[in-house]
C-alpha cells in the first residue's frame, strides 16, 4: 500500500507531518539512540492536539510509522481512555495504519504513564509521551545549568533529593517519574510512569523512544540497555507491591487501579493494563470451557 | 614555609567600564597559611575573590594552583569538568550571604552530604554519619540535622556553610566576610571555631574582610587594598602594629578609635 | 459485577457534536460569516494572526469562528495549520521606514518630518458604552486630512536620533541566516532575533504584564516611546531563479520603537538604547509591551544586573507562549490514575507509619491522663 493510498482524509501527508519534518525527527531519534539517555533537542512542531497531551509522542510516532505498522495507543495502561482513543484515531485518519489493543500484535506502542505488563519483544518500539524530560528540573530550574550538570555527569543533586526523602520519611518517597541512570552515564526521567514499571526498562528487547513536544526533546533507550533506578546501597530501589491480586483476572505482580464502587468506602483493585487483563480473562474462560 | 606556594595570583586585573576594580594584584598563598584581604567597600577585595574563584572573568593576569598530584596548573586552562571537580573537592567557598552558599530548602544533613554524594558516596548511613560528625565539629546539635537552614540563626548558617565545605577535606577555603552582620558574641564564637578548624586541618585560607579585628585574629599575613590596588602587605601583626602606608595608618587608627 | 469503563470513542463523537451546536448558538439568530468577523472584529483577527505567526486575515477569522471566539484556541488552530504549510523561502526584511502610515505618533518629539498622525485609535475616546451602536447604522465619514508637504516621507524617529549618534546603531548585517523559533529548538542563551520572535508570538496578556512589571521597578529601563507607527508595508521576495525582488503583497503592521536611557560602559559612551516591538495588524498594546520586554531582556548584553523576571530570558521565553501554557495547564484534565494510585499508596503507608509512631509516644501520656 502506498502512503498516498492510506489517506482517507484530505490534504495532509501520511501521518500528518511532511517528510522533511519526519526526517528531522528521525535524525534526532538516531542521535538519541546513539547516546542513550541524552536529551536531544529537536524542532517540535505545533500539532493539532495541545501541548502536554502527547505532542512529543505523536511526533515520534509519526516520524517512525510505516504503512505496514500496527499501532497500539494506551493512556494509564488502558486502550479505551479518551486521550488514547483520540491519538489512535488521529493516526487511523492521517496514516490509515492498522491499530490494535493487543500488546503482542503491535509494532509501535505509544504510551502515557505505563509500560505494558506483557513483556515487549525484539522489533517492537515503545513511544513514551513525556511532559518534563529533565530529571533535574525541580532541583535546578535553569536549562543552561542542567545542561552543564549532564555534560559533566554531576548528579550529586539527584541523590540529595533521595537523601532528603529518607531523612524525612525513612524511605525514598518518589513513587513515579523515578530517575534512572542509562547505560552507566546519563540520568534520565522515565516519564511519569509509576516506579513499578522501572524494572521493565532494564535490558528491554524493544526500542524505547521518549518524545517531549512542549520541551522539544527526544531521548531513547536502545534495546538491551542497562537502566538502573537511582538508590543508596543501604536503601535499595524497591517497587510498589499490591496486597491483593486483580479482582477481575486474578493477576499478581501487576499494577492495579483502585476503583471506587460506592460512597461507603467500597473499593476494588483491577489491572491498570486493560489488554493484559482481558487476555488473561479470555484464557481463563477458554480454559474453563475447554 | 619554604615549599612552593599552593596558590599564586599574578597581575590580576578587572575593569568595570572605565573603573579598574582590580589593578595588577598578585600574591602567593602557602599551604596552611591564612591570608586576609582588607579594605573598605569598593576597594576591590571582593572582586579579587571572584577572580580567584573563577566566578568573574579576569581582563588580565593569572591564577595558578598546585593540584593534589603536585602539578601546578593555570586555572584558566582547566576544562569545565576539572574546574568544577576542583571547586567541590579541594576548594571551599564560605559566602557572606549564607543563602548563596547553602541550599536553603534542603536539610542540614543534605547540605553537608551533597559534596560527598557529588563525588560518588552512595551509602545513606555513612553519609549521615559524616554529616553528624561535621555538624558536631561546627557545634550544631545533632537533633538539628533534619532541619533546613531557613530555621537556623545567622551564626548557625555560617557554621553549616563551613561544615558543608570542609566535608571533602579541601586544602583551600575562600571566605567572603564570613562574620559580618552577626552579633559580636556570635561573631567571636564563630571566629573561634574557624580558628580551631583551620589550625587542626592545616587549611590555607583566603579571607576577605573589612574588619581588621577579624584579620588580626585569624590571619598570618595581610594584604591591604584600596582602589583596586594592593597598597601594603606583610605579616599581620607587623602591618597592624606598624603600618607603613598612610592609608593603612588611617584604617588602623579608625579601628582603634572605634 | 464491576465492568471497566468503555466507549471513549462514542463519547468523544457526541461531545464534538454538542460542541458544534454550542458554537452555532440559537439557530434563530443569523450565523456570522467569516467576512463579518474579518471586517468587524479586526483587532481580534490581528491578535490571532500575531500570536499564530501567520498573516492571513480570512484564516484567522475562520479560526475565531470555529473557536467560538476563544483567542488561544483560534491561535492553536492557526498554528497547527501553519505546521503543514510548505516553506519556499524567506521574504526580504520589511522596510517599515517606507510604511504607508495610517497612524504614527512619537512621545519624544513634538514634531518631526512626516508629522504626527493620530489615525484610527481608541486613545482620547471616552469609554462610554454607545447604546446607539446596538441598533447598527453606518458611522459618519472622517474628514480627509490636508496632506502635509512632507507627507509620504516618514523617516523613523530612531533613524533621526541615530543620525546624531545619540542612539545605539544596529549591529551591521552579518549575512548569517536568522534563526526560526518554529523550525529549531531554542538553545539558551537565545539571540535577540529569536527572543523577538518569541515575544511577537507570546501571549498578549503575559507580555503586557511583564512589560508593566518593568515600569513598576522589576527591571526598570526608563523607556520613552520614540515612535509607534501602524500601516501597510510591501512584502518582497527574491526567487532564486530570478535573482531580484518581486512584490508578494502588503501586510498591515504595528511597529514600536522604545528609546531607553543608558549610561554607557567603559567601551561605549552614554547613549540611548532601543527596545523593539513589531506585530501583525494594529496592536499598540502588544507592540509596546514587547518593546519594553525586549529592552529588559538585553540586560546581560548591556551589563545590567539580572534581578527581575522580565530580564530573565529563560523565564520569559519558556513561559510566554499561550499554547504551551494552556496545553500544559489543561493537561491536568487528562487521567492521572496511575500516578495518583502510586501517591495514594505512599500517603497511606506514611500515615500508617505516622500513626504507629504516635501510638508509641502518646500511649503513656494517655495512660497518665486517665
Amino acid at each position: 500500500m502506498s502512503p498516498a493510498a492510506a489517506l482517507p482524509q484530505t490534504g495532509y501527508n501520511f501521518a500528518y507531518l511532511d517528510e522533511g519534518t519526519k526526517r528531522m525527527i528521525r535524525r534526532a531519534i538516531l542521535k538519541a539512540v546513539a547516546v542513550p539517555g541524552y536529551q536531544v533537542p529537536f524542532a517540535a512542531r505545533e500539532m493539532p492536539m495541545p501541548y502536554g497531551w502527547g505532542t512529543g509522542g505523536v511526533q515520534v510516532t509519526a516520524a517512525i510509522l510505516g504503512a505496514s505498522d500496527v499501532l497500539k495507543v494506551i493512556d494509564q495502561g488502558a486502550d479505551d481512555t479518551t486521550n488514547a482513543v483520540s491519538i489512535r484515531r488521529f493516526f487511523g485518519r492521517t496514516a490509515g495504519v492498522a491499530t490494535t489493543t493487543r500488546t503482542a500484535e503491535a509494532t509501535v506502542i505509544q504510551t502515557r504513564h505505563r509500560i505494558p505488563e506483557t513483556p515487549l519483544t525484539e522489533g517492537q518500539i515503545l513511544v513514551y509521551q513525556v511532559p518534563i524530560p529533565e530529571p533535574l528540573r525541580f532541583l535546578e530550574p535553569r536549562e543552561t545549568e542542567t545542561r552543564q550538570l549532564h555534560a559533566l555527569a554531576e548528579y550529586g543533586l539527584m541523590h540529595v533529593k533521595l537523601y532528603e526523602d529518607i531523612a524525612r520519611h525513612g524511605h525514598i518517597a518518589t513513587t513515579y517519574a523515578y530517575p534512572v541512570e542509562v547505560a552507566g552515564r546519563y540520568v534520565m526521567d522515565p516519564s511519569p510512569t509509576p516506579k513499578f514499571d522501572n524494572p521493565k526498562m532494564d535490558d528491554c528487547p524493544a526500542l524505547q523512544l521518549f518524545g517531549a513536544g512542549r520541551e522539544k526533546r527526544i531521548y531513547a533507550v536502545p534495546p538491551h540497555t542497562r537502566v538502573r533506578s537511582l538508590d543508596f546501597e543501604d536503601h535499595p530501589f524497591r517497587v510498589q507491591r499490591f496486597e491483593r491480586p486483580c479482582a477481575l483476572c486474578g493477576a499478581e505482580d501487576v499494577y492495579l487501579d483502585e476503583v471506587v464502587l460506592d460512597d461507603a468506602g467500597g473499593r476494588m483493585f483491577v489491572c491498570s493494563d486493560t489488554d493484559h487483563c482481558e487476555t488473561r480473562r479470555d484464557a481463563i474462560a477458554h480454559g474453563e470451557s475447554a | 614555609m619554604s615549599q612552593a606556594p599552593l596558590l599564586r595570583a599574578e597581575g590580576l586585573t578587572k575593569r568595570y567600564g572605565a573603573r579598574l576594580a582590580c589593578d595588577g594584584v598578585g600574591f602567593d598563598l602557602h599551604p596552611g597559611e591564612v591570608l586576609a584581604v582588607v579594605g573598605e567597600s569598593g576597594s576591590g577585595k571582593s572582586t579579587l575573590l571572584g577572580l580567584i574563584a573563577g566566578e568573574t572573568a579576569a581582563d588580565g593576569g593569572s591564577v595558578s594552583y598546585r593540584m593534589r598530584d603536585g602539578t601546578v596548573r593555570d586555572l584558566a586552562e582547566l576544562g569545565a569538568a576539572e574546574r568544577r571537580a576542583l571547586m567541590r573537592t579541594d576548594w571551599g567557598f564560605v559566602r557572606q550571604d549564607a543563602a548563596q552558599g547553602l541550599r536553603m530548602s534542603v536539610s542540614a544533613g543534605g547540605n553537608v552530604g551533597e559534596r560527598l554524594m557529588g563525588v560518588g558516596a552512595r551509602h545513606y548511613a555513612e553519609i549521615r554519619a559524616a554529616a553528624l560528625d561535621w555538624l558536631a565539629r561546627v557545634e550544631i546539635a545533632a537533633d538539628r540535622i533534619d532541619d533546613p537552614p531557613t530555621r537556623f540563626s545567622g551564626g548557625m548558617r555560617q557554621r553549616l556553610q563551613i561544615a558543608r565545605n570542609l566535608v571533602t577535606a579541601p586544602r583551600l577555603v575562600l571566605m567572603d566576610e564570613p562574620t559580618s552582620g552577626l552579633d559580636v558574641s556570635v561573631q567571636a564564637r564563630l571566629l573561634d571555631t574557624i580558628r580551631g578548624l583551620v589550625a587542626e586541618l592545616g587549611l590555607a585560607v583566603l579571607i576577605v574582610t573589612h574588619d581588621l579585628a577579624v584579620a588580626r585574629l585569624l590571619s598570618h599575613r595581610i594584604l591591604v587594598m584600596r582602589g583596586g590596588r594592593v597598597i601594603e602587605t606583610g605579616l599581620t601583626d607587623q602591618v597592624l602594629d606598624d603600618p607603613q602606608a598612610a592609608y593603612t595608618q588611617l584604617l588602623v587608627s579608625s579601628v582603634l578609635a572605634a | 459485577m464491576y465492568v471497566a469503563v468503555k466507549g471513549g470513542e462514542a463519547a468523544i463523537d457526541n461531545a464534538h457534536r454538542l460542541l458544534a451546536q454550542a458554537r452555532r448558538g440559537d439557530p434563530a439568530v443569523p450565523e456570522l460569516d467569516v467576512a463579518q468577523i474579518r471586517e468587524q472584529m479586526g483587532l481580534l483577527v490581528d491578535r490571532v494572526m500575531t500570536e499564530g505567526s501567520l498573516y492571513d486575515p480570512d484564516l484567522a477569522a475562520l479560526a475565531l469562528k470555529q473557536a467560538r471566539g476563544d483567542v488561544v484556541e483560534a491561535v492553536f488552530l492557526v498554528r497547527a495549520y501553519r505546521t503543514t504549510l510548505p516553506r519556499f523561502g524567506a521574504a526580504l526584511p520589511v522596510e517599515t521606514g517606507a510604511m504607508a502610515v495610517a497612524r504614527r505618533i512619537s512621545a519624544t518629539f513634538k514634531d518631526m518630518p512626516g508629522g504626527q498622525v493620530l489615525g484610527p485609535t481608541f486613545d482620547y475616546t471616552h469609554r462610554l458604552i454607545d447604546f446607539a451602536l446596538a441598533a447598527g447604522g453606518d458611522p459618519e465619514p472622517a474628514a480627509e486630512a490636508e496632506p502635509d508637504s512632507d507627507a509620504g516621507q516618514c523617516p523613523r524617529v530612531t533613524d533621526i536620533l541615530g543620525a546624531a549618534g545619540l542612539l545605539e546603531t544596529s549591529p551591521p548585517e552579518d549575512g548569517a541566516p536568522v534563526g526560526d523559533l518554529t523550525r529549531e529548538p531554542v538553545d539558551y542563551p537565545a539571540d535577540r532575533a529569536l527572543r523577538l520572535q518569541a515575544l511577537a508570538r507570546g501571549d498578549e496578556g503575559f507580555v503586557l504584564a511583564l512589560g508593566y512589571s518593568t515600569q513598576r521597578g522589576y527591571g526598570r529601563t526608563h523607556p520613552f516611546v520614540g515612535e509607534i507607527r501602524f500601516g501597510k508595508v510591501g512584502i518582497e521576495f527574491v526567487p532564486e531563479e530570478l535573482g531580484f525582488p518581486v512584490p508578494l503583497g502588503a501586510a498591515a503592521l504595528t511597529e514600536c520603537q522604545m528609546v531607553n536611557q543608558f549610561h554607557g560602559s567603559g567601551a561605549v559612551p552614554p547613549q540611548f538604547t532601543r527596545g523593539y516591538g513589531l506585530v501583525f495588524g494594529q496592536s499598540e498594546r502588544k507592540a509596546m509591551a514587547m518593546a519594553l520586554v525586549d529592552r529588559s531582556l538585553r540586560a546581560a548584553e548591556l551589563g545590567e544586573a539580572i534581578v527581575s523576571p522580565a530580564q530573565d530570558q529563560e523565564f520569559v521565553l519558556a513561559h510566554c507562549d499561550s499554547l504551551q501554557a494552556t496545553g500544559f495547564v489543561e493537561h491536568l484534565k487528562l487521567p492521572h490514575y496511575v500516578d495518583f494510585q502510586a501517591e495514594l499508596e505512599l500517603v497511606r503507608r506514611l500515615r500508617a507509619e505516622h500513626a504507629a509512631l504516635h501510638e508509641k509516644v502518646e500511649t503513656p501520656i494517655r495512660e497518665a491522663a486517665e
